[in-house]
């Protein structure tokens, strides 16, 4: 009797996540195409997708695996850069523009999670503090990388080259990466219906992951490393694949996110974006994944919206942000929502186990 | 080479009757591990028959913990070696050391405490549970499978503690005495046969500590498993311990059963005369 209780519980905190989700999509594109959209907010449709998928990706990170990472933005640029040079060198071959979006997706997260993989080695082999200042060393050497890299395409086939344009391009090649000045002439491929169904995708391999005997090895590393290895728990392993699986899922945000616009430079994915997909998971609850999405959501239409007070706009943006943490940490607001929830719980009159009082107390939840 | 005159050394080794015939669960050999210039444990030397309950005592800083650290290569010894099941354990690392059979409580609790306690014993499960990543992220026939088996196997276990009723309560949240049991239902899930056990009855009351010793022995009855462990409360430690090892600034001053450790005059001024029996 009792196991089926904890599967529903963990069943109707992800089902509730896909039912917003979802609704808000069905919502979103309505307005779309009934052309009731401002075209601002819809111009920020597929940022938004990719910053939830960001935001939801660096959760599992930090919130699942209790590691600080500043260098989330790297592994984005990695699949933006890799992601979009696929779509590009593929444009005569694959003449659908959504499967070389998928395409790109693909291959932007396969090369971020060998990046990760190759960045976790050395990186969790470190603990706190230190392992957050690791990464954000790493995002900056991609950044500085992607910075330096050339990459054209002719008939031979890709030609890369480092710190010069030395790639030596047969006539009628295209430049695809041209060094600082990124990637030019993108093809928007990006549609909000993509940036759903990542966002979808993320999601299901997020919930399924962290539910699963994965998930509990992450989290138990995350609770106490030392009890983890006395159980078994091969704790080098467990770290690595949440790393890596997070950074695979930025790798896929990359290409929406840079197909979005008509060019793209490495430095559009700095230290500033790594902060700022960090702020999305802090803000929205470590371990939550909906509360990253709905910040994710909220402070990239934020700036947007405070357009209207001109120069104070990112002073306000920032005074919002300092009352909205001031706010969801504080302790009589939390227990108020608390005994709100329970008043609506017995309301609704579904009878629920006798639970134990520190429950409540749980700011993750 | 030429031939050396072996000279017969005394092992020391105590265990109970009906474990002699059979290769003992583990056996140290000079077990020593230094800290800097700091000679923390030397010469242990101990060997735990299958089924035999142990006791590990000393006053407090003899080393007791940093020998259950060096036996689950926490920290690696300086010398000696180790004997799982007659198999060297050196190099090992602590989560090989559990899949050999060597499970483990802690003095001060630790429990993953933002888990339920349901989570906690299917960790415990981990390697229980067969399926890769991808099955699980797939949600694949082998998920649901393993997972219906091992929560199973999860309240089979909780009923030994009657904790079924807190399956999905959050581990920190339990009250301490539940929070203790729960990490002892959490090592036997990895299905062990050594269970290490620091100071069981720390923050327990006379009568919690009595159905202790009798949780503790229904366990390696139900189990057949040796059990180790290092206790301070002396009751508990005589009552159920059959061979006991005192510790004593790092080296080993007695062995042998509950009787003989009463009546050691070495121990009796090392211990119990001076901290006075409880």
């Amino acid at each position: 009797m009792k196991k089926k209780i904890t599967l529903t519980k963990y069943t109707r905190s992800s089902f509730l996540t896909y039912g917003l989700v979802i609704a808000a999509y069905v919502i979103l594109q309505s307005m779309v195409l009934t052309g009731s959209i401002t075209s601002s907010l819809k111009g920020m449709l597929v940022p938004i997708c990719a910053y939830a998928v960001m935001a939801v990706s660096l959760n599992l990170t930090v919130g699942v695996l209790g590691e600080l990472s500043l260098g989330h933005a790297g592994f984005m640029s990695v699949g933006a850069f890799t992601g979009v040079i696929a779509a590009i060198a593929l444009e005569g071959i694959v003449p659908m523009g959504w499967l070389r979006l998928v395409i790109a997706m693909a291959v932007g997260a396969v090369f971020a999670a060998v990046a990760g993989f190759l960045i976790g080695i050395p990186v969790l082999r470190l603990k706190g503090d230190y392992l957050a200042i690791v990464t954000l060393a790493f995002g900056e050497i991609i950044k500085s990388v992607l910075n330096n890299l050339y990459v054209g395409v002719d008939g031979d086939g890709l030609h890369f080259s480092l710190l010069s344009d030395r790639t030596g391009l047969a006539a009628g090649g295209r430049m695809i990466v041209n060094g600082p000045m990124g990637i030019t002439g993108i093809t928007k491929l990006s549609t909000f219906t993509a940036g759903f169904v990542l966002l979808m995708l993320t999601l299901f391999i997020v919930f399924n992951l962290v539910n699963s005997r994965t998930g509990r090895a992450i989290k138990s590393i995350r609770d106490n490393r030392i009890a983890a290895e006395s159980v078994g728990i091969n704790v080098t392993k467990y770290r690595l694949t949440a790393f890596v699986t997070s950074a695979a899922m930025a790798g896929a945000a990359g290409p929406l996110f840079a197909m979005n616009y008509s060019n793209i430079i490495a430095n559009k994915f700095d230290f500033n974006t790594s902060i700022l997909v960090l702020v999305f998971v802090v803000l929205g609850g470590l371990g939550n994944m909906l509360g990253s999405i709905i910040a994710a959501t909220a402070l990239t239409i934020l700036p947007e919206a405070l357009r209207q007070f001109a120069d104070y706009r990112m002073l306000i943006y920032a005074i919002v942000l300092i009352l909205v943490m001031l706010i969801t940490n504080n302790p009589t607001l939390a227990a108020w929502t608390q005994s709100a929830r329970d008043k609506l719980r017995r309301a609704v009159g579904r009878k629920k186990p006798a639970r134990t009082p520190a429950e409540g107390g749980d700011g993750h939840e | 080479m030429s031939k050396v005159k072996l000279v017969p050394v005394p092992s020391g080794s105590v265990i109970p009757e009906r474990d002699i015939d059979k290769t003992p669960i583990l056996e140290t050999h000079h077990l020593g591990i230094d800290f800097g210039g700091l000679v923390a444990v030397d010469d242990f030397t101990l060997t735990i028959g299958r089924t035999e309950i142990a006791g590990l005592i000393g006053p407090n800083g003899a080393g007791k913990t940093t020998v259950f650290n060096m036996l689950t290569n926490v920290y690696q010894p300086t010398r000696g070696s180790i004997l799982l099941d007659g198999r060297e354990t050196r190099g090992l690392k602590t989560s090989q050391v559990c899949k050999l059979g060597i499970a483990r409580t802690f003095q001060n609790i630790r429990l993953f405490s933002n888990m339920t306690v349901m989570e906690n014993i299917l960790v415990g499960l981990h390697d229980e549970m067969s399926y890769s990543a991808l099955t699980g992220i797939l949600r694949l026939p082998a998920f649901y499978r393993s997972e219906r088996i091992a929560r199973e196997r999860a309240m089979e276990l909780l009923s030994i503690f009657s904790m079924e009723d807190t399956a999905d309560a959050q581990a920190g949240s339990l009250p301490y005495g539940a929070q203790r049991r729960l990490e002892i239902l959490r090592a036997l899930a990895t299905n062990p046969s050594l269970l290490l056990l620091d100071e069981p009855a720390a923050g327990m009351n006379p009568s919690e500590t009595e159905e202790l010793m009798e949780n503790i022995r229904r366990i390696r009855d139900m189990f057949q498993i040796a059990v180790l462990l290092i206790e301070h409360d002396m009751n508990l430690v005589m009552g159920i311990c059959e061979g006991i090892c005192v510790l004593n600034y790092g080296k080993v001053i007695a062995k042998g059963d509950p009787d003989q450790i009463k009546n050691d005059p070495v121990v009796i001024e090392a211990y119990l005369g001076k901290k006075g029996a409880k």
